[in-house]
């Protein structure tokens, strides 16, 4: 008995290396009538909520795309692989996308680090990839040496940009002279937004009067917010984080500092409400990429079409997801071919391309010249503002 | 010429066999590169499984901080080739060696512990040293060290695991290996015995650790980058898994582990819902029907397949 139970193991072993070593062998050949495109997503791991809405973005976008289908009725045909929220397996993912499944083209990673990561991979085969939310600058292009890595896209703005809308908003919709900037100097992209936002604020003719930092899980601000209130500004910028900014908030009101506050999408949380109060959070205003209560007609019909498949609100990664399907299609179509590289060319000439999270056009950087968003706080609730274009 | 001898001979012969028949697959692009970074994933859980069955299958500590090991040698060599522009090879050395060197530093105090306590300590470290490498700008802190050039190659990873395998393989069979085995079977009669326990399980813990950090040096230089992430309290689990799996205190039983976990984590990867589910009710079934692992403490041989020949090993 005790050798048969030893003998079924090997076998069990034996079977299951047998097939792994048959799987090694012919990659599946594409059909004539169905281009393969491939989602490098996190469907498993510590971020695996983002992976999960743009697959329902992919899925929905293609649905619609399939409903007269591309290239003269060819059907898009989406391919998942797990890249478990972790850069190695990124890779990994990446290279089964494009040397088994034979994709056309790659959205994701949405994490920076695993885009940048499995970037290697997908230049070498000249398949196009999109990030719908990687928003390090060097996903799209190489730091070493400067150049634009060629197969690289992104679905969102990057880090920077959103000081400069900020800037431009505050200067000339809101009508603010006088800024006080409250940098969280532990974050590059807390000082990334704060310069932007300084440089372009100036130009507009209008001056910065407090420049003042702080530090992650600082917990107490009410002497620097004194000494802002002293120099008299008509509103703050703070591009942190919600954990310090609803604090900020909430102790700018308790000083009697009654002025606006703005910052950028480390906002973006259902918690700052809680930590700030919602009487407090009025009167504050940030810039986001995306936000579901757009009122042009396509983010509309996008919002109720994503309600009635997947029973909830899309998120930014679900619209941003959704935008980079329709980059790849459009490439395709604009290409009258299927050949990735052709694709990747097409992609990179992409003007104006209408999305639910706004119009798109790329520059030489691969990073879309977009519209972002403005959302306001009405007691506690994230209220659509203005959209402001580029 | 004696038999272990006439025997170790054929076992290289074979892995001779084995590399040109690999490499050459390779070469000439019957094994795509996605097998290939597969193939080299393999080799790379091989050696961590059976650095990691040294100390938890043959001395009997029970660690579970092998990705921390894993982390100090893929940042070393990394800083080494990137930051200083020093040869891989030079790299590769360096990240053994300090990966060993945190292992005894740490075995000394934390080796007097055993069982669960043991445990508890090695999984802390891991992640203390995850968390200070997340703290390090110097090394990119949270966002990794990015740019690291592809230096590992399928023959570097083969070679480098063929010679942890022997060299594993035959510290079992020498005096401080089978200290080790005794530590194993009963730590206080092995004391009795006049064994220094302390000494063998430090040693072997070091030894572990070292090749845990070469296997961290293969890592960041094939997967170009080496990111805090990539070495959480989950890859020591994982490792864990392949050497339960195969059977703790079997060598051949740690390769099959690893080898049959990476094969399925790559089949999964199509059915990223279901990945999940088959892993763990595998590990269930597994666990229930066969609680030592698919070899237990035995190594793999041809006797067991009744075909006679001398146990080996």
């Amino acid at each position: 008995m005790k050798r048969v139970n030893k003998l079924l193991s090997v076998l069990a072993a034996g079977v299951l290396f047998a097939g792994a070593l048959a799987g090694c062998g012919g990659s599946k050949e594409a059909k004539g009538d169905v281009i393969k495109i491939g989602g490098c997503l996190e469907m498993t791991g510590g971020s695996a909520s983002f992976g999960i809405s743009s697959k329902n973005g992919i899925e929905l976008a293609l649905k619609n795309v399939n409903q007269k289908g591309v290239l003269g009725g060819k059907k898009v045909e989406l391919v998942v692989a797990d890249n478990k929220s972790e850069a190695s397996e990124a890779l990994n993912a990446m290279q089964k996308l494009i040397s088994q499944d034979k994709v056309v083209a790659v959205i994701g990673p949405n994490l920076s680090s695993a885009a940048i990561a499995s970037s290697a991979i997908n230049n070498a085969g000249k398949v196009a990839a999109i990030t719908p939310m990687g928003t390090n600058p060097d996903v799209t292009v190489n730091p070493e040496n400067g150049k634009t890595r060629e197969y690289n896209f992104r679905a969102c703005f990057i880090d920077p940009f959103q000081g400069t809308v900020m800037a431009n908003f505050a200067a000339k919709e809101m009508g603010f002279k006088r800024a006080a900037i409250m940098i969280d100097n532990t974050s590059d992209y807390s000082k990334g937004l704060a310069t932007f936002f300084k440089e372009n604020f100036l130009k507009n003719g209008c001056e910065v009067v407090a420049e003042e930092a702080y530090l992650q899980k600082d917990t107490d601000f009410k002497s620097t917010l004194t000494k802002i209130k002293s120099s008299n500004p008509d509103f703050i910028y703070v591009p942190g984080y919600y954990q310090e900014v609803g604090l900020i908030i909430k102790q700018a009101r308790e000083i009697g500092l009654d002025i606006a506050v703005a910052g950028g999408d480390g906002w973006d949380s259902a918690k700052l409400p809680e930590i700030a109060g919602k009487e407090a959070l009025n009167g504050t205003f940030f810039c986001n990429l995306y936000s579901p209560d757009d009122t042009s007609d396509l983010n509309k019909n996008f919002v109720a079409e994503y309600q009635k498949m997947f029973n909830t609100k899309p998120d930014v990664f679900a619209a941003l997801a959704h935008d980079s399907t329709m980059a790849i299609v459009k490439g395709i179509e604009d290409a009258q071919s299927a050949d990735p590289a052709k694709v990747a060319a097409a992609m990179a000439k992409i003007k104006d391309l209408q999305g639910v999270s706004g119009a798109i056009t790329f520059d030489d950087k691969h990073n879309p010249i977009k519209s972002a968003v403005i959302i306001e706080h009405v007691d506690g609730k994230q209220t659509f503002k203005t959209k402001i274009n580029p | 010429m004696n038999q272990v001898r006439k025997f170790d001979l054929t076992l290289f012969a074979a892995c001779v066999a084995a590399f040109a028949a690999l490499q050459g697959a390779i070469f000439t692009g019957i094994i795509g590169p996605f097998w290939e970074l597969n193939i080299i994933l393999i080799c790379i859980n091989i050696i961590l499984a059976v650095s990691l069955n040294l100390i938890n299958g043959y001395t009997g500590q029970f660690s579970i901080g092998h990705a921390g090991f894993m982390a100090v040698g893929a940042y070393t060599s990394a800083v080494i080739t990137v930051k200083l522009g020093l040869p891989y090879e030079l790299g590769l050395v360096v990240a053994t060696i300090a990966a060993g060197f945190l292992g005894f530093l740490i075995g000394l105090p934390t080796l007097r512990l055993n069982g669960d306590y043991l445990a508890i300590a090695t999984l802390g470290l891991g992640e203390i040293i995850r968390i200070c490498i997340l703290n390090i700008d110097y090394v990119g802190g949270a966002s990794g060290l990015m740019g690291i050039p592809r230096l590992t190659t399928f023959a570097y990873v083969f070679w480098i695991m063929i010679a942890v395998i022997f060299f594993i393989k035959n510290f079992k069979n020498s005096a401080p290996g089978r200290c080790c085995l005794a530590i194993r079977e009963n730590e206080i009669a092995a004391d009795t015995m006049g064994i220094n326990t302390t000494k063998y399980k430090v040693l072997a813990f070091t030894l572990g650790a070292s090749f845990a950090g070469t296997a961290g040096a293969l890592f960041s230089h094939y997967f170009f980058l080496a990111h805090p992430a990539s070495f959480t309290f989950m890859r020591s689990f994982d490792i864990l898994t392949m050497v339960v799996l195969g059977g703790l205190g079997s060598m051949t039983g740690s390769i099959t582990g690893a080898i049959l976990l990476t094969f399925i984590s790559a089949f999964l990867s199509d059915f990223p819902e279901w990945r999940m589910i088959i892993y763990s009710v595998t590990m269930i079934i597994l666990m229930l029907y066969r609680p030592q692992g698919l070899f237990g403490n035995k190594e793999l041989s041809l006797k067991m397949f009744g075909l006679g020949g001398k146990e080996n090993g």
